[in-house]
């Protein structure tokens, strides 16, 4: 019994799994069997998205106790806009605009370090300022500009094979791949040793200040790829276009069972919760429900399963 | 009598008055002055400083809960589900919207609780928090709509002889504020679950109840704020609540206090709070866009943080 109650909290991310299903089965059997595959390919297709951005918030929560990316749908819309904008539909632009969302995405990355570690501003004010900031930005910039994506980047964002979404076949290896990366490389491992305790991790020689850097950018960059896609995805850029993607981002890295306080990170759980939050939505649309009752729902999950799995009252 | 001097000396020691902040102030208001004279008559104030009344009880609340060392990200939207209910409930059934608005307030001190029982990283339950807060606006009024009362409405266009109704409001509940924390005992407290909270468990205070009453005075703050944002705008919108999250973070920060710790500045987040409205008024006056105000806001709240860490810390 025990030893069953272990795995249960080892393998945390099998929940998130776990709650995808019934929700997905909830949805087909209230809508009498019909569209069960095209329900599935949808939430493959758009929970890659929220997989995207929480990838990178999951690097940075890794980190340990208050480190935290508030900048995440800042960088997504202006990248998107900014994207979208130079390549004006044309083809032969796509690398001007692959170059600039990197840039970006770089960018807005060692500006929130700087913040942190050179300033000595706490990681949340940091990218929250920072977010704001590319807000208006965004803001400004959005007023110049209209444009559809080139056909092809839309082609990507939109094409399947054999009914699974491009997106989501690349996004499903890139979670593996982060997967492999944090128990097996030693970035991986000095990530978890940081994110444990910092002083230790100082102490045992481990590049703090590398570490941070790395994973404040590479959130940024996943945030500002995941812009340029989800833009490309919905024919074009919106300034509403990542407004559930703070929540989101934090809400996948909890629900897919990494710890918020750092050292200990699922990147299969991201996948799952992923999809049981895209999952959810659609139950609720299915079933009648309007936007209030998902927010709301969605509010009482997170803290739910925070208040579940963290369990500090007992240590 | 001496006794109450003596104690206000002892309150005092160990307060520093927020002199930088003070000065911010006056200098934009006289900015403000040479850019429009007109605006720094009675009316002019009156006029232009009205919406720092909803900012001073959101920033309040804000102080009440980066005191107990954690922040809020959730009273934007809170202040939108209060403006909600009070322009649907407000003048048609005042008994049913005081309860709402007394749960509201108990909402928030089950949620300080909460925190503290668990303890669970505040940033992600007020979060999570502001989407309960949004949807349950939503649900009340998913369209802009509502009406405020015509009494709710008099509050706010009152017109106190020699100065201003927002400075008055300001001074009187900088005061109080600075009163609470600084003087009375259980404000003093509070503090110390901030600062120093095994120290206070040893003391004999319960921890739960200490956090729990943080939260509640943010979540009753935030409810005056609703009520204020709601006579000035006399209209409900799920949405009109968003700014007001970073604006009391900054305003808290820009006045003095610390993110951790328990030192905090109660004038000088009430001094913040008009620092932060009047960063709106003079980009207004001049020909920059409003689309930049978000990024003076947020560089002026780096800025300052930034100053602060460089002025305190010694160069390693």
């Amino acid at each position: 019994m025990n030893g069953f109650a272990a795995r249960l909290r080892e393998n945390r991310w099998a929940w998130s799994f776990a709650g995808a299903l019934v929700v997905w089965l909830i949805t087909v059997l209230s809508a009498e069997g019909r569209g069960a595959g095209a329900t599935l390919t949808a939430a493959l297709g758009f929970a890659a998205f929220y997989v995207m951005a929480g990838m990178g918030q999951m690097l940075v929560v890794a980190a340990g106790p208050g480190n935290i990316d508030l900048s995440i749908p800042a960088v997504m819309t202006l990248a998107g806009y900014l994207s979208i904008g130079v390549m004006k539909g044309d083809p032969s632009m796509l690398w001007l605009g692959v170059v600039i969302v990197l840039a970006t995405g770089g960018l807005v990355g060692l500006l929130n370090v700087g913040l942190i570690k050179i300033a000595r501003v706490p990681p949340m004010v940091a990218t929250l300022s920072v977010g704001f900031i590319l807000q208006s930005i965004t803001i400004a910039y959005s007023k110049t500009t209209t444009a559809k994506p080139p056909a092809a980047l839309m082609q990507f964002a939109l094409g399947r094979v054999a009914g699974i979404p491009w997106i989501a076949i690349v996004l499903i290896l890139a979670a593996a791949t982060l997967g492999l990366v944090m128990s097996r490389s030693v970035f991986g491992r000095d990530l978890l040793a940081v994110g444990q305790s910092e002083r230790a991790a100082y102490l045992a020689g481990i590049p703090i200040r590398r570490i941070t850097t790395i994973v404040y950018v590479a959130s940024s960059l996943l945030a500002a790829i995941t812009g340029l896609l989800l833009a490309a995805y919905s024919g074009g850029a919106a300034l509403d276009m990542s407004s559930d993607f703070l929540l989101m981002s934090i809400a996948v890295v909890v629900i897919g069972g990494t710890s918020i306080t750092g050292g200990r990170v699922s990147a299969a759980g991201i996948w799952g919760a992923s999809l049981f939050l895209y999952l959810m939505s659609t139950m609720l649309n299915v079933l009648g429900l309007g936007a209030g009752v998902r927010y709301v729902l969605t509010g009482v999950i997170i803290i739910a399963v925070l208040a579940l799995s963290e369990d500090h009252a007992s240590a | 009598m001496q006794r109450l001097s003596a104690r206000v000396a002892t309150a005092m020691r160990g307060v520093r008055f927020p002199i930088l902040p003070l000065s911010a102030l006056i200098i934009m208001v006289i900015g403000m002055g040479i850019m429009q004279p007109r605006a720094t008559s009675y009316i002019g104030l009156q006029l232009i400083l009205r919406f720092v009344l909803p900012i001073i009880f959101a920033t309040l609340a804000q102080l009440c809960i980066i005191t107990a060392s954690d922040i809020d990200f959730g009273i934007g939207p809170f202040i939108s589900l209060v403006n909600c209910i009070a322009a649907t409930l407000l003048g048609s059934h005042p008994v049913l919207c005081s309860l709402l608005l007394g749960a509201g307030v108990a909402a928030y001190g089950a949620m300080g609780a909460f925190i503290q029982i668990r303890r669970l990283p505040s940033i992600v339950v007020t979060l999570g928090a502001s989407f309960i807060w949004l949807g349950l606006a939503l649900l009340i009024m998913p369209t802009p709509a509502g009406s405020a009362p015509n009494w709710l409405g008099a509050t706010v266009h009152w017109r106190p002889p020699f100065l201003p109704l927002p400075i008055l409001v300001g001074i009187i509940t900088a005061i109080l504020a600075q009163w609470f924390f600084h003087m009375s005992s259980y404000g003093v407290v509070l503090r110390g679950l901030g600062s120093a909270p095994p120290s206070l468990r040893d003391a004999g205070w319960s921890l739960v109840l200490a956090r729990s009453a943080l939260y509640a005075l943010a979540g009753l703050c935030g409810v005056i704020s609703g009520l204020l944002l709601t006579a000035l705008i006399s209209s409900g919108d799920a949405n009109v609540g968003t700014p007001y999250t970073l604006l009391s973070v900054a305003a808290v920060i820009v006045g003095g206090t610390s993110f951790t710790g328990g030192v905090i500045s109660p004038i000088g987040a009430v001094i913040g709070a008009f620092i932060m409205l009047l960063t709106g008024v003079l980009l207004s006056f001049t020909p920059i866009s409003s689309d930049w105000q978000l990024s003076v806001q947020g560089i002026l709240l780096l800025l300052v943080l930034s100053l602060r860490t460089l002025s305190r810390r010694p160069v390693r």
